[in-house]
């Protein structure tokens, strides 16, 4: 009996032995991997003052650059959030053949090089690319110069190409714990379909459309490889993380803390993001336990 | 009674109709309008610029391809990319599964903070990832200095490499592991432990086998990532074609600068096909894991 007992103290003891190595792991690892990079941006921004931090966040190529950014990051999460919604109607209230080939096909890009994204657009729309006889056509005859690689258009479709599945993504799990039977009574009761979207679909879904919006737009600002290929102006066609690189660059002691100061924005944004994030996830998951 | 009767009587044939109903036709309207937007904008977004990858690529003749791609610089490249994002995958696998167990099982105080950093690496963009990575692994940086005091290097080594492809990685291993381990019955493990099984058997025979599709979707995930990753790794692993820590995105942007479309469209192709592999492995998966879901 008192030798059981002993056993069972022991196994309590490495127990309690085994949890404390695992948390300290757990704490040194998410320190060490990702506490202390994002202390690293502050600190090596504010390396020479907040003076020199202000003028660094507000010249004109960062001014120009965030302009860009910002417009990207608005096209693509209002063409990626009106696919999304779509995507995961058909996706999820219907069934028919290739449904589970579409819904692969929609989550390529989360799986794809960027880099390969801006070699896909130059393919596309760039001097070697298949559609420019066409657009050097239009061009001539409306007398425009309308060009897609090295300029914003190409920018902004890479931007979106990226962000592609990150609304759909989110939404398509929700719907489908929660079946159509809802939307098909509605339906068989006449209601028109924007209608049950909104009154029935769209309240379920609420908390994880936010959450994939704010996900669509973290990766939007931040797209780096894929616009790295398409845009070689800086102060033109330039966006923030291009800006970083090409200030980064530079190697200079001073330019370096300046590409640290612009990372600090994206960074404040990613922080932003993560709490906006825990906060939709406890939202979603109130919503579900009731 | 009646009532409730009759009313009972009525929604049975309510769901006979229904049942006839949807054999008929589909209750739920929009179904070509839904299904027409997603496929055009799928086609004109994703399809069509990736099926002009392959057209050009196409326009080359076997040999020629394949000339390119066994290139020695190309290759290496390859063999970087490939066999660091296999380590740094294989890594988080076992740090990711440590991290979702914690989170999961134990309960201490400051635990929803370390939570919320876990997903960092999605929210940051990989080009700031990348300088503050490789600023804090240099020679002078805050982690680099100790470091090359016990003469370990990592800026501009395989070890920069891996390092960022594991800070990549990590939120990959954890979001599929955790979900699961919340989920998985304590019984298995009560028993195991009545039948006298020993803690590290139990894990090793009991919950390992039931964490094995989400552990391997997200060796997947990240895998697949850290083949294609460039922003991330390009500052912190030095691009040296000498030292072999050129990944492969980098050859790719390389053979864009200096215009040389052919080789980009072919390393591409190879690309491509490589993560499609993995995502046909991760789908297989997912799909047994259902499966045995629905049998359970």
């Amino acid at each position: 009996m008192s030798r059981e007992l002993n056993e069972q103290e022991k196994l309590e003891r490495n127990k309690a032995v085994t949890r404390r190595i695992l948390i300290a792991i757990t704490v040194i690892f998410i320190f060490v991997m990702l506490v202390m990079p994002l202390v690293c941006v502050i600190t090596s921004s504010l390396k020479e003052g907040i003076g020199f931090y202000l003028k660094a966040i507000s010249t004109k190529y960062v001014l120009s650059a965030l302009g860009v950014t910002l417009l990207a990051t608005a096209i693509a999460v209002a063409v990626n959030t009106f696919f999304g919604l779509i995507a995961a109607w058909v996706l999820t209230k219907f069934s028919f053949k290739g449904k589970q080939v579409l819904a692969t096909l929609i989550d390529i890009p989360f799986s794809i090089s960027p880099v390969i994204v801006g070699l896909a657009f130059l393919m596309t729309f760039g001097r070697l690319g298949w559609t420019y006889p066409a657009l050097r056509a239009i061009n001539e005859f409306l007398g425009t110069n309308i060009r897609i690689t090295f300029a914003i258009p190409g920018v902004v479709l890479a931007t979106i190409f990226v962000t592609f599945p990150f609304v759909s993504r989110e939404i398509i799990p929700i719907l489908n714990a929660q079946g159509k039977d809802e939307e098909e009574a509605a339906a068989l009761m006449g209601a028109g379909g924007f209608k049950i979207f909104r009154k029935i679909t769209l309240p379920h879904i609420k908390w994880g459309l936010i959450y994939g919006i704010i996900l669509c737009t973290a990766r939007a600002l931040g797209e780096f490889g894929a616009v790295n290929a398409l845009s070689k102006t800086r102060g033109e066609t330039f966006t923030l993380p291009l800006e970083i690189d090409a200030l980064y660059m530079s190697g200079t002691d001073t330019s370096v803390t300046s590409a640290f100061a612009v990372s600090s924005i994206l960074v404040l944004i990613a922080v932003i993001v993560l709490v906006a994030k825990n906060v939709a996830e406890y939202h979603s998951t109130n919503a579900a336990g009731k | 009674m009646q009532e409730a009767n009759e009313n009972q009587a009525i929604k049975s044939e309510n769901k006979i109709q229904i049942k006839k109903h949807v054999k008929k036709s589909r209750v739920i309207p929009g179904f070509h309008l839904t299904l027409g937007i997603t496929v055009v904008m799928l086609s004109l977004i994703v399809l069509i610029p990736l099926a002009s990858v392959m057209v050009y690529s196409l326009k080359l003749s076997p040999h020629e391809m394949f000339e390119l791609i066994t290139k020695k610089n190309v290759m290496n490249a390859f063999i970087t990319s490939i066999s660091c994002s296999f380590l740094a995958a294989l890594i988080n696998c076992v740090f990711g599964l440590i991290i979702a167990w914690v989170l999961v099982k134990y309960d201490f105080p400051g635990k929803k903070l370390l939570d919320g950093f876990i997903e960092l690496p999605f929210a940051l963009p990989t080009a700031v990832a990348g300088i503050t990575l490789s600023k804090l692994y240099s020679e002078t940086g805050l982690l680099g200095k100790p470091l090359m005091a016990l003469g370990i290097k990592v800026n501009y080594t395989k070890l920069g490499l891996i390092i960022a492809l594991i800070f990549i990685g990590i939120p990959f291993v954890v979001r599929n592991v955790q979900p699961v381990l919340e989920k998985m019955d304590s019984q298995y493990e009560e028993a195991a432990y009545i039948l006298g099984a020993t803690p590290s058997r139990t894990f090793f025979k009991v919950i390992l086998p039931e964490l094995r599709p989400a552990l391997l979707t997200g060796f997947g995930l990240a895998f697949a990532r850290g083949i294609g990753e460039y922003g991330s790794v390009i500052y912190i692993s030095g691009n040296s074609a000498k030292e072999h820590t050129q990944v492969i995105s980098y050859v790719i942007m390389q053979k864009l600068s200096y215009i040389d479309y052919e080789s980009a469209t072919v390393i591409a192709l190879a690309m491509l096909i490589i993560s499609f592999l993995l995502l046909l492995f991760i789908n297989i998966i997912q799909v047994k894991q259902a499966q045995r879901i629905n049998i359970l």
